[in-house]
């Protein structure tokens, strides 16, 4: 049987708004400690009345800039109506067929294949989050308790085409989304604390006898991991080739179904139908105005924006030299890690040197210590003092990774290190590289002189070059921070001319 | 002094002058309250503690030389829709029969800040729903009048109380001449300013883009003062406006030049009663009379207006009213077998009669389907309203006609002829729709001794010219005066 | 006209439990008045922009600061039921 999956995504987003959308409660995830973060108008109570937070549209209208998005100068607010507990005004204030943004793209890269594709976006727009119903899990019917803490929360909802082909895409689609919405600094998009949820529309295309045959789509809702998001689709498609091989329906034959995740056991299960159809009303939300915005002012946002991840990628490559790989270990971990790394190349002035210790070095000690780059303690500009001394050939890397050390090691017992702390590392422990050639030269003297060296004199001069070795150690030992290999054709120049 | 007979004015002067306190002010008002209250069912509840500590406050404060408020020690009855922190706020449902708002609604600070006398909370039709504060699900009011009558509504229950000079001033809601029109049924000036005008932050819901807070008082003066007052730009409400708030009581006494009345063809049709149409037929000849520019007007959608209202009115009040569900607050059934058999049950026991129907209405016309041939119809022919009246001010000053196309009709009339009741609203919704200022003034009594309103409207914040426009006609007239025969 | 179906549609969709008698009777007066709103037929609004806002007011925004929230106990104040922390309401049967 042949067959293509098809997938879409409802990705919704919380916003790092300081307040709610429509309220001066706090946006904070709050779990602990229930009902402390409302107040008249996010209860719904009687009377109240909603004003908006202009920073949640511009950290929307950012967003949707790094989504390629077309924006509109013209929005306005709808009701959504529906009831649920976590609902208190039993319509949730959103926007329904003029959102702020239409018509945009990501583009994502698949690990398994390197093939570079782009999923479409059908729009993005703002609402505000719900409440959370917790329920009881004693199986004996107890009552259900209501949190509103988290009602009125800024949420992004970002809607794609079907374009999705693999439940790898459907993942990587996610991490992208992700990194670009961490990079733009609108939302923190942890899937553990409900800042980044996804639902998932999955149906196949058969093709057979020249047909191609859409399947029932199914909504698998509240993926709540990465991995989550990867599994449930692996096993939705698995679960409909089976479908359609015993049922044969094609989608129109049966109402769309809505199906849950079960994590443990790796499957999705049906949800129970509603009786009813949804009809959510949807109409213009009289207590909210319209909301215009000019294009000067969205060129204010867009002049705010830093480079985005897909950019930066490119230009490491083509601008620094990188490698494909190297260029994504970097950007992919996120814009503070990408941003240290600009500035120790640009104290450096070489972005490989850069990549090569932050790849390594660093990440190796960003991994023995279980931390991120920003509470690293080595500075962006002294690590790039250390490695601008090595590309300049003032000392070996062999000392650059001494001097790195001692860094750490000061650093651990509670100084700061600076780039002035480079220097006077390079000095007390001599790291310096000899450039005086007339020291060299004294040295190298007094090595062959030593009646200890007569026999290896003897070797190299008679060809041996493998005996030189134990020379240039003695004289790398009297003048610490020479270049080995200016040592080694020295002292060869020296015995063989 | 005969101070529940006196007018804010006087009031205001003879606290000034110090003939009376506001202490005495307000327990003349309350003894009124004991006196009458019961037979005019004007009051949900009766304050007299808290007002008698405010009016206390005022008199501490004018002997202290501390600076008052412009309603310093006047009583006020406020509708009981309007959130009154720490005071039930009932809406006059069995929804919300026990709600205590955490809060107070701007108008209720305004209040505050002008040292008025929040003396009571004023019934009103369930949910601000009805013509005639019948539908109130705890109490019955009567018009002042004859208490065989209604006192219209939905803000009946500050009508009645000023009317019946059980308070000095009334705060009500206007969402389709719910002000104008039992002001006119009780004989008193009703004012729905413009949409905007006025912060709804804390007022109840009915429909969102229709309610309007007003004031009620016995002149046109205090009306004025009472507005200038609660008007004003807040950033709480989105819908409001924020333009200066001009002082409409300093200006209130300058007639207007020049003035140009379009008398509305359409306000005297099928149905108006004779009495009414004698009296604002007289009413206009006192404009002439003062040399104003009298013309006949037609507002040609007049005829669609109370369609298109019902449309949009219900179709909010629909959305509005969802979140009485039985979950955050107000009525829980107690009986129902599961959650989705809860909410059903406890809205099927909170709401009345009228409210169920309009939220099955607004359900229906805004549902998958018909939607486009109703609600959306509603919000088109809504524009062509608004464009009739704008069209309209192009010529003319203010508009006149009778408020009510008929003095208060008897308690029990309506109730079971829904459709008719609504018709009655059909001089006052338009202005609902367009977001226009309207105000409704003594202007006579029918043959069986019950008020007759004159209803004004004027361009959007217009105001100030429509206050002074009503003032010219009640300077040259006595409706204001009178009183009922037991106040 | 509705029919018994549609009204009954209606009241679950408003969430209002309607006896038999009350669907009837709110099923003929809603067939009345939406007889009556036909009249808008007549009205051309084929070159009509709907008006949702009355008022010409866009971009009533307030700043992204935090308030003081309501204490909890005021918060659940009016709650039909409550175990102190939370708002509580009958198991909610997922999806229903
Ligand atoms: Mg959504
Ligand atoms: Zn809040």
């Amino acid at each position: 049987m042949e067959f293509t999956p098809i997938i879409g995504l409802e990705v919704h987003v919380q916003l790092l708004t300081k307040s709610k959308l429509f309220c001066g409660c706090p946006n904070l995830f709050n779990p602990d400690n229930p009902n402390v973060q409302t107040c008249p108008v996010c209860i719904g109570l009687p009377g109240s009345l909603p004003v908006m937070n202009q920073e949640a549209l511009r950290l929307s209208q950012k967003t949707a800039m790094a989504l390629n998005l077309n924006l509109a100068n013209f929005t306005k607010w709808d009701r959504k109506q529906y009831y649920y507990p976590d609902l208190p005004k039993a319509y949730q204030i959103s926007q329904f067929d003029l959102p702020f943004s239409y018509d945009g793209w990501v583009e994502v890269t698949l690990p398994s294949s390197g093939e570079t594709t782009k999923v479409r976006l059908i729009r993005a727009h703002l609402e505000e989050d719900a409440g959370k119903n917790m329920h009881d899990e004693s199986g004996r019917g107890g009552d259900s308790k209501v949190d509103l803490n988290r009602t009125g929360t800024p949420l992004l909802e970002i809607v794609s085409e079907p374009d999705i082909r693999s439940a790898e895409e459907a993942r990587v689609f996610l991490e992208e989304l992700r990194l670009l919405l961490r990079y733009i600094e609108v939302s923190d998009c942890n899937m553990q604390e409900g800042s980044m949820r996804c639902d998932a529309n999955v149906n196949l295309h058969v093709h057979e006898d020249g047909e191609k045959i859409p399947t029932p789509i199914v909504e698998v809702k509240n993926l709540n991991s990465f991995r989550g998001v990867e599994a449930a689709i692996e096993h939705e498609i698995k679960r409909q080739i089976k479908a359609w091989e015993t049922d044969r329906k094609r989608i129109g034959d049966v109402p769309k179904e809505t199906r849950g995740w079960d994590a443990d056991r790796g499957q999705t299960f049906g949800q129970r139908g509603k009786e009813d159809a949804a009809d959510y009303r949807y109409f213009p939300d009289p207590d909210l105005v319209p909301v215009t915005t000019t294009d000067e002012q969205f060129d204010a946002i867009r002049a705010t924006l830093c480079v985005f991840p897909a950019d930066r990628r490119n230009s490491y490559v083509s601008d620094l030299g990188l490698s494909d790989y190297d260029a994504s270990v970097i950007v992919d971990q996120g814009r503070e890690y990408a941003d240290y790394f600009d500035e120790v190349t640009s104290v450096c002035g070489d972005g490989k040197q850069a990549a090569n210790w932050l790849t390594q070095d660093v990440q190796r000690e960003l991994n023995d210590r279980k931390i991120e780059i920003a509470e690293f303690s080595i500075l962006a500009s002294v690590l790039g003092t250390v490695l601008q001394k090595i590309v300049k050939g003032e000392i070996t890397i062999k000392s650059g990774r001494a001097v790195f050390t001692e860094l750490l090691a000061q650093s651990d017992d509670g100084s700061d290190v600076t780039a002035n702390s480079v220097d006077t590392i390079i000095a007390d422990k001599g790291l310096g590289k000899v450039q005086d050639t007339g020291k060299i030269d004294i040295a190298i003297q007094a090595v062959i002189g030593n009646e200890r060296n007569a026999k290896a004199v003897e070797d190299v001069r008679g060809g041996k070059q493998q005996a030189v070795g134990p020379l240039i150690g003695q004289v790398m030992r009297e003048l610490k921070g020479a270049d080995a290999g200016s040592v080694r054709q020295m002292i060869i120049d020296k015995l063989t001319s | 002094m005969d101070i529940t007979g006196s007018t804010t004015g006087q009031l205001l002067d003879a606290m000034q002058n110090g003939t009376v306190s506001a202490v005495e002010v307000t327990q003349a008002y309350l003894n009124e309250i004991s006196a009458h209250g019961e037979t005019v069912g004007a009051f949900l509840s009766v304050d007299s503690e808290g007002s008698l500590t405010q009016a206390a406050e005022v008199d501490r404060k004018r002997s202290s030389g501390e600076s008052l408020g412009k309603l310093a020690g006047l009583p006020v009855a406020v509708k009981d829709n309007i959130c009154t922190k720490g005071l039930a706020t009932t809406c006059a449902s069995r929804m919300l029969e026990n709600f205590v708002p955490p809060y107070d609604a701007h108008v209720t600070t305004q209040l505050q800040n002008a040292d008025a006398i929040i003396i009571g909370k004023a019934n009103l039709d369930e949910f601000a729903m009805g013509s005639s504060t019948e539908n109130s699900a705890l109490q019955v009011t009567r018009n002042p009048w004859n208490i065989d009558h209604a006192p219209g509504g939905s803000s009946g229950g500050s009508a009645a109380a000023v009317g019946a000079r059980l308070a000095s001033m009334g705060i009500g809601s206007d969402t389709g001449g719910s002000i104008r029109q039992p002001a006119s049924f009780c004989g008193v000036v009703g004012m729905k300013p413009t949409y905007g005008r006025v912060s709804r932050y804390g007022l109840v819901a009915f429909a969102s883009s229709l309610d309007q807070i007003g004031p009620f008082a016995t002149d046109v003066t205090g009306t004025a003062r009472l507005l200038e007052s609660i008007a004003g730009y807040d950033v709480r409400d989105s819908t409001s406006v924020d333009r200066p708030v001009p002082g409409y009581s300093a200006t209130v006494e300058q007639p207007l030049e020049n003035l140009r009345v379009g008398v509305v063809s359409e306000f005297f049709g099928e149905g108006i009663d004779s009495d009414v149409d004698a009296s604002i037929r007289a009413a206009i000849d006192v404009y002439r009379s003062l040399g104003a520019e009298v013309s006949e007007v037609s507002l040609p959608h007049t005829r669609y207006a109370v369609a298109t209202y019902y449309l949009i009115a219900c179709s909010e009040a629909s959305s509005n009213l969802a979140r009485y569900d039985g979950v955050h607050y107000g009525r829980r059934a107690e009986q129902f077998e599961n959650m989705i058999d809860m909410y059903a049950a406890s809205r099927a026991e909170g709401f009345g009669a009228e409210v169920k129907r309009r939220i099955m209405l607004g359900v229906f016309a805004l549902s998958e389907g018909y939607s486009d041939q109703y609600y959306l119809k509603g919000l088109k022919v809504r524009r062509l309203i608004r464009n009739d009246f704008d069209a309209a001010f192009e010529n003319v000053d203010v508009l006149a006609g009778p408020t009510c196309p008929t003095p208060a009709f008897k308690i029990g009339e309506l109730v079971d002829d829904p459709l008719q009741m609504y018709l009655s609203d059909i001089c006052t919704i338009s202005a609902n729709l367009a977001g226009i200022p309207g105000v409704s003034v003594p202007a006579g009594f029918s043959s069986n001794g019950l008020p007759i309103g004159l209803q004004l409207l004027a361009g959007p914040f217009e105001e100030e010219k429509l206050l002074r426009a009503a003032r010219m006609f009640e300077r040259e007239t006595v409706w204001h005066t009178k009183r009922p025969s037991f106040s | 006209m509705l029919s018994p179906e549609d009204v009954q549609k209606v009241a679950t969709l408003a969430r209002l439990k309607l006896s038999e008698e009350e669907l009837e009777q709110i099923g003929h007066q809603l067939g009345e008045i939406l007889d009556y709103v036909a009249v808008l037929d007549e009205v051309d609004v084929s070159e009509v922009e709907p008006m949702a806002h009355v008022a010409d007011v866009f971009n009533a925004f307030r700043a992204d600061e935090t308030r003081v929230s309501l204490p909890r106990e005021e918060s659940l104040s009016n709650a039909p039921k409550t175990d102190g922390k939370y708002f509580l309401v009958p198991q909610i049967l997922e999806n229903a």
